[in-house]
């Protein structure tokens, strides 16, 4: 309980920190690896994942969301999904994603 | 005005969320609508290089993968401000700030470098589509950073003054929140626009 | 650094000796005169600000478009020639839209939010102030260019390519760009503003299940607004630099794509409409039950029928661009999206006609331009409708048949909505009752005047008579019942009667100023909380904060129900009400101090802009300036020191101030 309590308050302990930006160090590097390894018909896909990994560790762990308050994942995600559902049909009318 | 959510909290049915951090998620929230404009802008417009180069002819990959990597550590500098902020230790609040305002201050020289570099490869801010897009997404998120550098100098003076109307460890946070939320959209900038090939 | 208001903890308020802060001191606050309004931070005077700014706007916007009636009266009109023609269109529409009906709305959102929450001021007072200033600077700064070479002159859409350097030389479309960029900005600082204070600052017990309607509507516009001003501010940036700085987003001989201009435009435009016709949905939704003696029929329903609209709102901006070739799947998906926002909107009618239904009807003027809206926005709701069927749509685009359908939408909707939340709170903001006999004249005049004018407009419409034509000829009116000729003066003889008709508010306003008697405490036997105080409210709203057991907690405590007969008798009045909250008096009441930063920063903004335009030095005078407001906002202490009051305030004093 007391350790819960200690996460509400601050987050993580600054090791753990670390631990985190270590993590999105090496999948930064497995990013940039696309660029000189053919990973074929997986490399679009798991760019994406890998994107959406390292967004959503900086934002629950750095930005303390996971921690926080749920009404500010509410916002902030609220925007973030809008932005993409908007802009992502706005796109398709282009014909953008068919080509 | 937020103490009286603070002080009079009970009083006045609050709900125990700060005001300025409320805020600052729904800034965010907002900020993400801008970016996206600018980023669909650019997905549109990236093949239409015109007489210009295109991307590929420019990009250099490594060298925007250690500025990328850069900000990115300016993360781990910034919420280890926040967390000596929380704890009240002055010191390494300010040495922290100050490390993440440096590495930060390397992402924007690291801009400034590949902005001149490409220029001096043909591709002007009205070359093409692809150009005038990328220059003003790019440019939009580097000024972001740029007011996250000035922001953060200037917090270092004020917490070395003591000279924060309020409470310091929220003042770092709300600054710290921005600041990540820049990296967030270096984090998908260099993916959709570095990475992935026209 | 706009964005961060100083946060809480007074407790470690810095002790510094004022006297060395020297400018930074706040203002003193029991300054009187200009300087009160100038450097306040108070809700009730900026939403006031807010109010009169925007009604001289609305002046502007209204003999800006008499004049374009008066140039369409007559066959061969020579008022004014193509070109200021086309300025005095596209003007009409951006005051009225971003400078009338937006600041209106944040001035009654400024006002009666806190008020209805039970608040004493908003969560971030001087970035309040500061959106007024920016709203103000952006509204001069758009109309300067009357006197700098000519207005913005391409539509209100500004479609490419009539915002291109070509078809629109002069210097309007940048002002017009950098304008609403500005006043986007004061936008933006409002809505996160309002928002926090609508989800933390709600009186104790007052759940978002018993929050006013008007509250209710004005925050989903607070979220629409969140999230569609970003998507402007991309368009707005994109014509900028597209304008003065070389680049060709939207030039199709460079290979652009101009429909992205009108896709970012739309995901912009759409929620705007929202944003401009929710509000006076709230005000209405307060409006009708007060003079029906009855609980709003269906609180719910009204509520999430006004969360759904918000929601759908996102999903239909392409259907002001079916006839720009999205493609047949686009077409189709964006139609059965706007037919189904219909929905929520017909919900909220019949929840309106279900609450007059069996009430003890009361018409005062505020209660006739609530009925007239219902009538009014219905029309315009069918019209609309028409809209949504592509092939219908597709012939209506770019006639007057659109010009009707969208004043009968805003003017009938949007601003009788408004003109009836001015005669039922004008007495809680000033204190005195409007006039009932001039207002009666006020809204007939403009009830006739506004059918009179946009009725004939579906006809000139439906006969194919565009949208933005500067002149017309005899030879090519027509001829019997449906000729142009007819209906266009009609259409303008209308305009005049409705000019009349406002004309009547402003008289009104005056007489009410100079003649009006003290309004009582509770002139409508009102239900919700703004009315549980004094007129006008104290600085401090409440003398104590209620708590809040239920929706339209001020009728609960004046009324209760007598458990023998089950009849509901009125138990006491406002003024014992009153009095008990000031026995109750809260001990220590903390007010925000005012400040000198927000109008410097706001100063700022059309300093930047105007370089951009002219040279960039200036705009760099400009962010200069911002950054020194930035500093000086962020350094400032917090509250004025006792000694900085003038005079000195005195130590029992129990209004302390903080910032």
């Amino acid at each position: 309980m007391t350790e819960q309590h200690a996460h509400e308050e601050h987050g993580m302990s600054n090791a753990g920190y670390v631990r985190i930006a270590l993590i999105l160090a090496a999948i930064t590097a497995l990013e940039v690896s696309t660029y000189y390894v053919d990973f074929g018909p997986l490399f679009m896909p798991a760019l994406m994942v890998m994107m959406v990994v390292k967004f959503t560790m900086v934002v629950s762990y750095f930005m303390h969301l996971k921690f926080d308050k749920r009404v500010f994942s509410v916002m902030f995600y609220a925007g973030l999904f809008l932005a993409i559902f908007v802009y992502a049909a706005a796109l398709s009318t282009f014909k953008f994603f068919i080509a | 005005m937020a103490e009286l959510v603070q002080e009079h909290g009970a009083q006045h049915g609050s709900t125990g969320i700060s005001n300025i951090k409320l805020g600052m998620w729904l800034f965010l929230g907002s900020e993400c609508l801008l970016f996206g404009g600018l980023i669909s802008t650019y997905m549109l417009y990236r093949g239409r290089v015109g007489e210009g180069p295109t991307p590929m002819q420019v990009f250099d990959i490594p060298f925007t993968s250690v500025s990328s990597f850069v900000l990115l550590m300016s993360s781990l500098t910034m919420v280890l401000a926040v967390s000596a902020a929380a704890k009240a230790d002055d010191r390494s609040t300010v040495l922290w700030l100050t490390v993440t305002a440096l590495l930060g201050a390397t992402f924007v020289g690291g801009q400034v470098y590949e902005f001149t570099a490409f220029y001096n490869e043909g591709l002007g801010f009205s070359t093409s589509l692809f150009a005038s897009s990328f220059y003003v997404l790019t440019g939009f998120h580097g000024v972001h950073v740029t007011v996250g550098i000035i922001m953060l100098f200037a917090l270092v003076a004020m917490v070395r003054r003591n000279r924060i109307p309020g409470s310091k460890s929220e003042t770092v946070e709300m600054i710290g929140l921005y600041w990540h939320f820049v990296d967030i959209v270096w984090i998908v900038i260099f993916t959709l626009i570095y990475l992935i090939p026209v | 650094m706009a964005i961060i208001e100083r946060p809480s903890a007074p407790a470690t308020v810095p002790a510094i000796p004022s006297a060395s802060l020297g400018a930074l001191k706040r203002p003193v606050t029991t300054q009187h005169g200009w300087r009160s309004w100038l450097f306040t931070v108070d809700h009730k005077k900026l939403g006031i600000m807010y109010g009169a700014t925007a009604l001289f706007f609305f002046v502007v916007g209204g003999l800006e478009a008499v004049l374009i009636r008066l140039q369409l009266a007559l066959p061969d009109g020579r008022v004014l020639n193509a070109d200021l023609y086309n300025q005095m269109f596209t003007m009409h529409a951006t005051t009225m839209v971003f400078l009338f009906v937006m600041p209106m709305v944040s001035a009654f959102a400024n006002y009666f939010i806190p008020l209805q929450v039970g608040a004493r001021d908003v969560a971030f007072p001087r970035i309040n102030a500061f959106g007024f200033w920016a709203f103000l600077f952006g509204g001069i700064f758009l109309n300067l260019a009357w006197f700098l070479g000519g207005a913005a002159d391409g539509g209100w859409f500004m479609y490419a390519p009539n915002s291109g350097p070509v078809f629109s030389p002069s210097h309007g479309v940048d002002f017009w760009a950098l304008g609403l960029q500005i006043t986007g900005i004061a936008s933006l600082t409002g809505a996160v503003n309002l928002i926090v204070t609508v989800l933390n600052m709600r009186a104790p017990g007052m759940s978002l299940m018993k929050m006013p309607v008007f509250t209710w509507m004005a925050t989903v516009v607070q979220f629409l607004l969140l999230f569609a001003m970003p998507v402007i501010t991309v368009a707005l940036f994109l014509l900028m630099f597209q304008r003065n700085f070389g680049a060709t987003f939207f030039d199709v001989a460079a290979g652009a794509d101009p429909l992205l201009w009108q896709h970012l435009f739309w995901i912009f435009g759409h929620p705007e409409v929202y944003i401009l016709i929710l509000p006076s949905f709230g005000i209405i939704s307060e409006v009708l039950p007060v003079f029906s003696r009855k609980p709003l029929f269906g609180y719910p329903f009204v509520v999430f029928s006004g969360a759904a609209i918000g929601f759908v709102g996102w999903g239909v901006w392409a259907h002001h661009m079916f006839a720009s070739g999205l493609g047949p799947v686009s077409v189709a998906v964006f139609s059965v999206a706007t037919m189904a926002i219909a929905v929520p909107t017909g919900v909220k009618v019949v929840n309106w006609t279900m609450t007059l239904w069996g009430g003890k009807l009361q018409f005062t003027v505020a209660m006739k331009f609530a009925i007239a809206l219902i009538v009014l926005f219905t029309v315009g709701g069918l019209s609309g409708v028409t809209h949504a069927v592509a092939p219908s749509d597709t012939q209506q685009t770019d006639t007057y048949y659109i010009v009707a359908h969208f004043h009968y939408v805003l003017f009938g909707g949007a601003i009788f909505g408004i003109f009836s939340g001015m005669y039922y709170w004008w007495p809680k903001m000033f204190g005195k009752l409007l006039s009932e006999r001039i207002g009666n004249w006020n809204f007939w005049l403009m009830a006739i005047g506004m059918n009179l004018t946009f009725g004939p407009m579906h006809i000139l419409g439906l006969q194919g008579q565009p949208r933005r034509m500067y002149i017309w000829t005899e030879a090519r009116a027509g001829e019997g019942f449906f000729n142009l000729a007819f209906w266009n003066l009609v259409a303008s003889i209308g305009s005049i009667i409705l000019a009349v008709g406002v004309l009547f508010f402003f008289i009104n306003v005056l007489v009410t100023a100079r003649r009006g008697a003290q309004a009582p405490l509770d002139p409508w036997d009102a239900r919700s909380l703004e009315w549980m105080t004094s007129n006008p409210p104290k600085e401090h709203n409440f003398d104590s904060i209620p708590t809040v057991g239920h929706l339209d907690e001020f009728f609960h405590r004046k009324y209760a129900e007598d458990h023998q007969s089950g009849e509901i008798r009125k138990v006491q009045g406002a003024e014992e009400i009153l009095a008990e909250m000031e026995r109750n008096k809260d001990a220590h009441i903390h007010m925000p101090s005012p400040s000198y930063w927000p109008i410097v920063l706001a100063l700022g903004l059309p300093v930047i802009a105007f370089g951009l335009i002219y040279s960039i030095p200036v705009a760099i005078v400009g962010g200069l300036i911002v950054v020194l407001g930035c500093f000086g906002w962020a350094i400032e202490p917090s509250t004025a020191r006792d000694e900085d009051v003038d005079p000195p305030a005195a130590p029992s004093t129990e209004v302390v101030r903080h910032g």
